[in-house]
C-alpha cells in the first residue's frame, strides 16, 4: 500500500466525481451426468480422488471425448442471451503448469467459442431494467482443488505441504465474459442475479456460489465522470458471494480514487479479495501474467454447427425470467418485489398457471407468495409438488375475490386443499362455508352476541373501542366464521350507536 | 510347425484346429524370448504371466467354439502402449517405474481376438527418435547387425519381429517411427490412415500425427493385425467413424492396372549407387507386376521436415506436460512445487525429448506464434494438398522408406543429421496417409562388411489400406526379399 492510499480520504464528494467501469468473467459450472471429457460423475463432493478415472487425472495414454450436452447447455446459454453461434467451433490447449490441473495444460476455447456476443438484461432492486453486452461465452474444463497443510490459514504460504483432490478435475464449466458495461456494485450484482436465474431457469447450472459452481472474477477501473477513455483496470478474484462482489467492487473502486486522487498511477494487476478483512491483495502484475500459449486441441475435432442444430435447440429455451419480470411488473402490474420472488423463488410457473386459469394476477401472487408458500416450506416440498393445483388455486381467489369466503375461510379452505387435494368451491358449497353477507342475517348473529354480552356492549358506550373488536370476534364465533366481518362491523356500530 | 519362424496366419489357423495350443505356443515363445533377448535388447519388460494367462484362456474360448482371428499370436508392444497391470515407460526415467492403470484400445482389442501378449519393447525415449538410441532404459541391437542400430522409435518392436523374438509386434509412427525400423529390421511395418487405430492408450508425443500400426514378416499377418484393432473407437475423439474394409482376405497377386507414382523430388541417385540400383529395381518389379509407373511431384514436399519439426514438438511440449511428478512417475522433491516440477522434468527427461519440448515451447510461445506453429499448419495443409494431386495421377506412390540402411551406434550425433532419416516418412506423415515399407532387398552400407536390408516405401490415399496392404502383398511374395537375409544375432534355433 503507498503512502497515497492510505492519506487520501475519498469523501463522498470524491467519489462522485468518478464513475466506476466494470466487466465480470463468470465461470460457471454446468450441470451435466458426467464430465466434460470423461465418464466420471458430474456431482459436488466426495471423498476424495474418488470420482476420478485415467482421463480426468491425465494418465498417460488417456484422451479427451467431448460431452454433447455440455456443448449443447452453452449453446442454450448462448441463445438465450441473444449470443451468435458460429457454423464452426473449435477447442483448445491453454498451457500452464499447476498442480491440480492435472495435464498442466486445460482444454479451453480460445478464438472460436462456441457462443459470440449477446446482451444480458438484468433489473435493479428498484426494477430499473438495465443491459450489459456479452464478449462471448466459451466450453471448458474446471481443475481440481489444492488443500494446503501445515500453515496457520490454509493458505499456500507458510504450508509444509498440499493435498489435491481431482474429483472436481473435468467437470464442464462455462466462462461468461462481459463487456466493461458496467458502471456500479449495483450494477454488478444485478447482471450477476441475471445470469444465475437464467441459467437456473435454462436447466444448465446450479449456480451454486457456495459450492464453488458460479465463481465470479471482476474487472474494475475508475475514470473522471464524462471521460472517454478507460482507466487501467485491475481483476479482483476469490469473491464468494453476490455480496462480497459488491462489498470488493467498492473498496477496489474506492482504493482506485485514491490512488489517482493522490496523483498515483493504477497498475495493472491482479488482486485477491479478503472477504474477513474486507481488503483486497495484490497475486500478480501484469509482467507476470502468463504466456499460455494456446493452440488447437488436437485430440478433438472441430465442431460443425448446422442451423438446423440451432433452431433445435431454440426451441427447447423456456419463458426467459427477464420476459417474465417485465410482464410481471408491466401487464399484471406487480411490485418489483413481488416479481422477483415469484421468479427467483421457483414459483413462476405455477404462478403462470395459476392466472391462466383466470386468477386476479395480484391476488393469486399474494396468495402464492405468503399462504402458499409457507404451507410449502412447513412440508419442506415445492409448492408445485403439492396437492393444491393452479386451477384449484384459481378457485380459491376467485371465491375471496368475489367475497364468497372470507379471508379466515379461505385459510382454511387453502389448509384443507393442501392436506387432501380437491376443489375449493366443492368444499364450499358442500360444507356451506359461503360468507353470509345478507344483512338481515347478520343482524340475526349480532343480536344474539349483544344479548349474551351485554357488558361489552355496555363498555363500547362508554367509548371502550377495543370492546368492539371481542364483539366481532364472538359474531365472528357464532356463525362459525361465514359472517362477512366488514358487515359485522358494520352492523354492531349500527346496533350500538343508535 | 517351428512357433518362432511361424506366421501370424499359420499359427492362428493351428490353433484354430487344435493342432498346437496357444498355452504351448505362449511356452515355446517364452523360451525363445529368454535365449535371444539377452544379446537382441527388444524388450524392457516382459510379460510370461500374463502371457500364460491368455494362453490359457485363447484355449478354453477355442475348445468352446470360439472363432479368434488372432489366437495364439504372440504379439510384443511398443512401450508407450498402457497395458493395466503392466510397467509402461515410453522409454523414460520419467515413468520408469509407472505401472498402466488401463489397458488402451488397440491392444485390447488384439488381445480380445486372442494374441497373447509377450511383453513391452523398446524405444527411443517418447518415440522422439530414429535409432532407440534414446531410450533411457536399454541398448537395442539390430537384429542383422549387432553394431548398427535398429530404427527408431519404435526399434524394439522392430528388431523383436526382424529378430525372431515375436511373431508381431505394435509400434508407433509419428514421423516415421514404424516405417524406418521395419526398413532396417528386414520387416514389414504399416502405419495406418490418421485416425483408423484408437490412440486410447498410447502415450502421445504428437496427436495430429500419432498412429499405432503393425510389424510383421509378412503383409498378411501386418494386414491380420490392422484388420482386428481398426474402427471407430468411443475413447478416441479423432478416430474416425468410416467404416473398416478388411484386408488381409483382399491380399492381390499383381498389380495390373495400378499406377504407381515415383516422386519426382525424390531421385534415389542421392542415396549412393548400391541404394540407387535398390530402389530402381524394386521400381522395376512393380512394373513387372503389371503396375504402370507414372512420375508425379510433391514439390512442397521438401519443407515436410521443417513442418514436422514445429508441429510435433509443439503438441510434444504440451503433451508431455503432464510428466510434473504430482500424480504418478518419478518425482525429484524441491524446496516447493515450481522446484519439484524442474528437478522432476530435468532428472526424468532425456536431451533429445528437452530438446524437442523447448523447440515446441518456442513455437507457440507469444509473438512467435503466427510465424512458427500457423505457418507449419499452412505448410502441412499445401503438403497433403500436393499428396492429393498427385493421387490424381496414380493410386499409390513409391519411394525410399529411410535415407540409408541401419547406421552404427553413435554414428548420428547431429540432431538434424539424425532427423534426415525420416526424409520420406515425414510428408506422408503430414498427410495423414497410409504408408508401410515392406523390404525390398540389401545394400552393403556405409563402412559395411555385409548386405543391411532396406524398405520400400508405399503410400495410399486416405483410407486405402485395402488396396495399399493388397500392392505390398504382390510385391513381397513376387520377390521374396525379406527370406533372402538371415538376422546375425539372436539366430533362431
Amino acid at each position: 500500500m503507498s503512502i497515497a492510499e492510505r492519506d487520501v480520504v475519498v469523501t463522498p464528494e470524491i467519489r462522485a466525481k468518478y464513475e466506476v467501469v466494470i466487466g465480470i468473467e463468470c465461470h460457471v459450472e454446468l450441470k451435466t451426468a458426467s464430465k466434460m471429457f470423461c465418464g466420471c460423475r458430474n456431482t459436488f463432493g466426495g471423498e476424495p480422488n474418488t470420482n476420478v478415472c485415467p482421463v480426468c487425472l491425465a494418465m498417460p495414454g488417456a484422451l479427451p471425448v467431448p460431452n454433447v450436452l455440455a456443448i449443447e447447455h452453452m449453446m442454450r446459454a448462448g441463445l438465450a442471451f441473444g449470443a451468435a453461434i458460429p457454423a464452426y467451433s473449435k477447442f483448445d490447449r491453454k498451457n500452464y503448469f499447476y498442480p491440480d490441473m492435472p495435464k498442466n495444460y486445460q482444454i479451453s476455447q480460445y478464438d472460436m467459442p462456441l457462443t459470440q456476443g449477446g446482451v444480458v438484461r438484468y433489473w435493479l432492486p428498484d426494477g430499473t431494467v438495465r443491459e450489459a453486452a456479452l464478449t462471448r461465452i466459451h466450453l471448458e474444463e474446471d481443475t481440481g482443488k489444492s488443500t494446503h497443510a501445515g500453515s496457520a490459514d490454509g493458505r499456500i504460504a507458510g504450508s509444509t505441504y498440499s493435498l489435491v483432490d481431482f474429483n472436481r478435475a473435468g467437470v464442464p464449466l462455462m466462462e461468461c465474459v462481459s463487456e466493461p458495461d458496467l458502471r456500479s456494485a449495483d450494477e454488478a450484482v444485478g447482471y450477476l442475479e441475471a445470469l444465475k436465474r437464467t441459467f437456473v431457469a435454462l436447466g444448465v447450472s446450479d449456480v451454486k456460489m457456495e459450492e464453488g459452481s458460479l465463481r465470479c472474477d471482476a474487472n474494475v477501473s475508475v475514470r473522471l465522470r464524462g471521460a472517454t477513455e478507460y482507466g487501467t483496470k485491475a481483476e479482483i478474484k476469490n469473491m464468494n458471494s453476490f455480496r462480497s462482489v459488491h462489498r470488493a467492487i467498492e473498496s477496489e473502486a474506492e482504493r482506485q480514487i485514491a490512488i489517482v486522487e493522490s496523483g498515483g498511477r493504477v497498475i495493472q494487476e491482479t488482486r485477491g479479495w479478503d472477504e474477513a478483512a474486507g481488503v483486497s491483495h495484490s497475486m500478480r502484475s501484469k509482467e507476470q501474467a502468463h504466456d499460455y500459449r494456446y493452440f488447437p486441441e488436437p485430440d478433438l475435432v472441430p465442431m460443425e454447427i448446422t442451423e438446423e442444430r440451432i433452431a433445435a435447440l431454440r426451441a427447447t429455451l423456456p419463458v426467459l425470467p427477464i420476459a417474465r419480470f417485465e410482464r410481471y411488473t408491466s401487464e399484471l402490474g406487480l411490485s418489483v418485489a413481488a416479481a422477483a420472488q415469484l421468479i427467483d423463488g421457483g414459483l413462476a410457473d405455477y404462478f403462470d398457471a395459476t392466472v391462466s386459469a383466470g386468477a386476479p394476477p395480484a391476488a393469486a401472487a399474494n396468495i402464492v407468495l405468503a399462504d402458499l408458500s409457507r404451507l410449502a416450506n412447513e412440508a419442506g416440498i415445492a409448492v408445485a409438488d403439492s396437492h393444491v393445483t393452479p386451477a384449484a388455486l384459481a378457485e380459491l381467489v376467485a371465491l375471496l375475490d368475489a367475497k364468497t369466503i372470507n379471508s379466515k375461510i379461505g385459510k382454511d379452505v387453502l389448509a384443507r386443499v393442501w392436506r387432501d387435494g380437491g376443489s375449493p368451491k366443492a368444499i364450499v358449497e358442500g360444507e356451506g362455508l359461503a360468507q353470509v353477507s345478507d344483512p338481515s342475517a347478520v343482524a340475526g348473529f349480532v343480536d344474539e352476541v349483544l344479548v349474551a354480552h351485554a357488558q361489552s356492549a355496555a363498555d363500547f358506550r362508554a367509548g371502550k373501542e377495543n370492546a368492539l373488536k371481542f364483539l366481532v370476534g364472538q359474531v365472528m364465533k357464532s356463525s362459525r366464521g361465514k359472517a362477512n366481518p366488514v358487515l359485522v362491523e358494520q352492523v354492531l356500530r349500527e346496533r350500538l350507536t343508535s | 510347425m517351428d512357433v518362432t519362424t511361424a506366421t501370424a496366419r499359420e499359427i492362428a489357423s493351428a490353433v484354430a484346429a487344435k493342432s498346437i495350443s496357444a498355452v504351448e505356443i505362449a511356452e515355446a515363445t517364452i523360451a525363445q524370448v529368454a535365449r535371444v533377448d539377452g544379446e537382441l535388447g527388444a524388450y524392457l519388460t516382459t510379460t510370461p504371466e500374463l502371457m500364460r494367462e491368455h494362453a490359457a484362456q485363447v484355449d478354453a474360448r477355442i475348445a468352446a467354439g470360439e472363432t479368434l482371428p488372432l489366437a495364439g499370436v504372440p504379439i510384443a508392444i511398443k512401450d508407450n502402449m498402457c497395458v493395466r497391470g503392466t510397467r509402461t515407460t515410453c522409454g523414460s526415467k520419467i515413468l520408469e517405474h509407472w505401472v498402466a492403470p488401463y489397458t488402451g484400445t488397440a491392444v485390447q482389442r488384439l488381445l480380445d481376438v486372442g494374441a497373447l501378449p509377450i511383453g513391452k519393447t523398446n524405444m527411443d525415449e517418447f518415440a522422439m527418435g530414429s535409432s532407440c538410441e534414446n531410450s533411457a532404459l536399454g541398448v537395442t541391437r539390430n537384429p542383422y547387425d549387432r553394431d548398427r542400430v535398429p530404427g527408431g522409435s519404435s526399434g524394439g518392436s522392430a528388431a523383436a519381429v526382424g529378430g525372431f523374438a515375436a511373431t508381431v509386434s505394435l509400434g508407433s509412427d509419428t514421423g516415421g517411427s514404424i516405417r524406418e525400423p521395419a526398413a532396417f529390421c528386414n520387416v514389414v511395418g504399416f502405419k495406418p490412415t490418421y485416425g483408423r487405430v484408437s490412440r486410447y492408450g498410447l502415450v502421445a508425443f504428437a496427436s495430429s500425427l500419432d498412429q499405432i500400426g503393425p510389424f510383421a514378416r509378412t503383409v498378411e499377418d501386418a494386414a491380420l493385425v490392422y484388420d482386428a484393432m481398426a474402427g471407430k473407437d468411443p475413447h478416441d475423439a479423432t478416430s474416425v467413424d468410416i467404416p473398416v474394409e478388411s484386408t488381409a482376405d483382399h491380399l492381390r497377386t499383381d498389380l495390373r492396372g495400378l499406377r504407381v507414382g515415383i516422386v519426382k523430388e525424390f531421385a534415389t541417385s542421392d542415396l549412393g549407387a548400391e541404394a540407387d540400383a535398390c530402389y530402381r529395381a524394386a521400381y522395376a518389379e512393380l512394373e513387372k507386376l503389371g503396375a504402370e509407373l507414372v512420375e508425379v511431384e510433391l514439390p512442397t514436399a521438401k519443407y515436410g521436415l521443417a513442418t514436422y519439426y514445429l508441429i510435433a514438438p509443439a503438441e510434444c511440449s504440451s503433451n508431455l506436460a503432464r510428466f510434473d511428478g504430482v500424480r504418478y512417475g518419478l518425482r525429484v522433491d524441491g524446496a516447493d512445487v515450481g522446484e519439484m516440477y524442474e528437478k522432476t522434468r530435468a532428472a526424468g527427461f532425456g536431451p533429445e525429448v528437452k530438446r524437442r519440448i523447448l523447440i515446441g515451447t518456442y513455437a507457440l510461445s507469444s509473438g512467435y506464434y503466427d510465424a512458427y506453429y500457423v505457418k507449419a499448419q499452412k505448410a502441412r495443409t499445401k503438403i497433403a494438398a500436393d499428396f492429393a494431386r498427385a493421387f490424381e495421377k496414380c493410386d499409390l506412390i513409391a519411394s525410399p522408406a529411410a535415407s540409408t540402411p541401419a547406421f552404427g551406434f553413435n554414428a548420428k550425433s547431429d540432431p538434424v543429421a539424425m532427423y534426415l532419416m525420416d526424409y520420406y516418412t515425414i510428408p506422408v506423415s503430414l498427410a495423414g496417409l497410409p504408408s508401410l515399407s515392406v523390404p525390398c532387398g540389401a545394400v552393403v552400407p556405409e563402412g559395411g562388411t555385409h548386405p543391411m536390408p532396406m524398405g520400400l516405401q508405399l503410400a495410399s490415399p486416405l483410407f486405402s489400406e485395402r488396396l495399399l496392404l493388397g500392392a505390398a502383398h504382390a510385391y513381397e511374395t513376387a520377390t521374396k526379399h525379406a527370406e533372402k537375409l538371415a538376422p546375425r544375432v539372436a539366430v533362431t534355433p
